[in-house]
């Protein structure tokens, strides 16, 4: 079943969901690893090169992902109250927010200059220009913090579906594993 | 004592008349006839230079007494330009400039001496990254006169190298700095 159904996630929406999880945090743990490279080490353009490129990558899977969302039928969020619902809606956008906060802010930083984003050889993204004065500082500022807040979103997201999971024991988890 | 009166009247004189002529000159940075530009080796195989937008300054000169002359320049460390974003950031950053906690850089001239021919050596402290050295700055008037435009201008072009490591820049192995600077000043 690649679409979803009214009580079940389809293999496309799974897919892109752990395939989503495993790039964020990847991007995560390179990006806070290689600002602190030296500029002699081997990894020093390596890193950033790829950090940027699936970067790119997350963010048209991302687009992709919300098109799908529209596309076919979104399962039922299992709650014991209409609060539970709410803060999971909310959660859910959060996390949608950030990422494209990052992904754009992560943009306009390489961008800020006119040069585009090499994406793995094959093309280059282009560059829109500077929007604002010394767009790289503001728009890494806001990539870092933006980053550390998705992180806390994150752990919030493992812990309630720990809390589905193992204390209210409904399908919440198992409907995105199974 | 009729001697010595006169000596000291002459030098007197001499020494207001040097005061009276020595104008003052603000940098012509609203028209940017002004560049404060630097040069850094990369890895050894070739130059990489760039610039600081914004500055501004001011400097006295007299062409019959050069020695009495005086320069104070303000530069925005933040402002630097070596035509890459990414790496203007980074040269922004505590690995380097650090401009968030030193956003002021100075220039403030103590000792000019004339060398002759239009050359001088202007010794000076130079604040950068917190840090306050004094510095040489081997500068020549390039030339002073009348504007089409009703002023009087004078210009000159210094040089002088600055090791990063004396600024105590996170990253010291960028060495040494060359700075240029290229004055144009407009007559007060």
């Amino acid at each position: 079943m690649l679409k979803n159904s009214n009580n079940n996630f389809g293999l496309v929406s799974k897919t892109v969901h752990w395939l989503s999880a495993v790039m964020l945090l990847s991007l995560f743990a390179v990006g806070f690893w290689m600002v602190d490279l030296s500029y002699y080490s081997e990894w020093y353009r390596v890193a950033p090169y790829y950090h940027k490129a699936f970067g790119l990558t997350l963010l048209a899977l991302t687009i992709f992902r919300l098109v799908w969302k529209l596309a076919t039928p979104q399962p039922e969020i299992i709650a014991n109250n209409k609060a539970e619902k709410t803060i999971a809606k909310l959660g859910h956008a959060a996390l949608y927010l950030f990422m494209f906060v990052i992904m754009i802010s992560g943009y306009l930083i390489s961008t800020a200059d006119g040069r585009g984003i090499e994406l793995f050889n094959i093309f280059t993204v282009p560059s829109l220009g500077e929007f604002i004065e010394n767009q790289e500082d503001v728009a890494g500022v806001i990539h870092e913090y933006a980053a550390y807040t998705i992180m806390f979103l994150i752990v919030g997201h493992i812990a309630a579906a720990l809390k589905h999971h193992f204390i209210d024991k409904d399908d919440t988890l198992k409907r995105m594993t199974h | 004592m009729k001697k010595l009166a006169t000596t000291l009247f002459a030098t007197l004189a001499l020494a207001a008349s040097a005061f009276a002529n020595a104008a003052e000159y603000a940098i012509d940075v609203k028209g940017a006839h002004a560049f404060i530009n630097f040069k850094a080796s990369h890895l050894g195989y070739s130059w990489l230079t760039g610039r600081f937008n914004k500055f501004d300054g001011s400097f006295t000169y007299d062409e019959k007494n050069p020695s009495a002359s005086k320069i104070t320049v303000n530069i925005d460390p933040a402002s630097i330009d070596s035509n890459h974003a990414e790496r203007d950031k980074h040269l922004r950053s505590d690995d380097f400039l650090s401009v968030d906690k030193f956003p002021k850089s100075k220039f403030v001239s103590t000792k000019i001496t004339d060398k002759g021919d239009n050359k001088l050596e202007v010794v000076g402290d130079f604040t950068l990254h917190g840090v306050t050295r004094s510095i040489v700055i081997d500068a020549v008037k390039v030339g002073e006169g009348k504007d089409p435009w009703g002023g009087y201008r004078a210009g000159f072009a210094g040089t002088t190298t600055i090791n990063v490591a004396d600024y105590d820049f996170k990253n010291d192995w960028v060495g040494n700095v060359e700075l240029e600077l290229h004055i144009e000043g407009i007559r007060k």
